[in-house]
């Protein structure tokens, strides 16, 4: 029980999150009105979504460097459960979106670049479905990765940033200072991002320890 | 001067009178309807969370399995 320390943390931030993201206060602001409290579950989606694939990144360079199909698999799983976290993170913006911009798609700088940095993600599993040979297949693949996560960052954080966006902290908005300046809202949302973060952690873990064992399982049958 | 001073003490109330305007589900709250919300969102956190505490379960069964096979 002591190694799932995280675990039992991750949970308790959740539920934390959930009470407490809707019984505290939050500043009346015009326009998004009550809606401020999907700040809470949207934003720690893409803040999830970036993490998995950091960690994907580096375990493709650990590959690159060693070789070892363990790495292929942490890198393929953690990248699916950042797909996972963005998809989410794009839908709840459509919704959140439809109620304060007027439209779900507005062809706004953050909803396309979010999308465009998805497809190249998408593109990464498409890369991997394609190639037969196991070796190759980790090898291409992790190359793309790298390429994926580099393309992803001014996809998300920057172009949305030098033109004029209506999403908070992108161009031509005052970033979250006027959330931020809220203290009552910092002491849901961080402990929020940590929460959703570490689920992410244990739900790509899982995929990975399944995947391990399908691998070993392999490796005995082999012996038989 | 004191003239500025008043419209500046105007514009001010008139911001904060403003900023008490703004819809909030204040009668959701009152109504403590609140709380079946809060209550729902619990229950399905609490299902998927257990949903996945089994699944680790299972997947720790297994490696064992594996590991007593080697």
């Amino acid at each position: 029980m002591t190694k799932n320390w995280w675990k039992i943390a991750a949970v308790i931030l959740l539920i934390y999150t959930v009470v407490a993201g809707f019984l505290m206060g939050v500043p009346r602001l015009v326009i998004v009105n009550e809606t401020i409290r999907a700040l809470y579950f949207h934003v720690p989606m893409w803040f999830g979504m970036v993490i998995m694939f950091l960690v994907s990144t580096l375990y493709a360079i650990k590959y690159l460097r060693n070789s070892d199909p363990k790495n292929d698999i942490l890198s393929v799983e953690f990248a699916n459960t950042g797909l996972l976290f963005g998809l989410l993170g794009i839908f709840t913006g459509m919704i959140w979106a439809n109620y304060t911009w007027g439209s779900p798609w507005h062809g706004d700088p953050k909803q396309n670049g979010a999308a465009i940095a998805l497809l190249v993600y998408l593109a990464y599993f498409v890369l991997r479905g394609s190639v037969d040979n196991a070796e190759q297949r980790s090898r291409l693949s992790a190359v793309y990765n790298i390429f994926a996560f580099a393309a992803m960052i001014p996809l998300i954080f920057i172009i949305p940033r030098m033109t004029s966006s209506m999403h908070p902290g992108s161009g031509g908005n005052p970033g979250f200072n006027m959330y931020d300046l809220d203290s009552k809202m910092r002491m849901v949302f961080y402990p929020a991002v940590i929460g959703w973060i570490l689920l992410g952690v244990w739900i790509a873990t899982l995929r990975v320890r399944t995947r391990n064992a399908e691998e070993k399982i392999l490796e005995i049958e082999d012996y038989a | 001067m004191l003239k500025y001073v008043l419209l500046l003490f105007l514009a001010l109330s008139t911001v904060a009178a403003s900023a008490q305007e703004v819809e909030m589900a204040d009668g959701m709250r009152a109504e403590g309807k609140i709380y079946v919300v809060v209550a729902i969102l619990l229950l399905i956190l609490i299902g998927l969370i257990a949903y996945l505490v089994m699944l680790d379960r299972k997947v720790s069964k297994l490696e064992k399995r594996i590991s007593e096979r080697k």
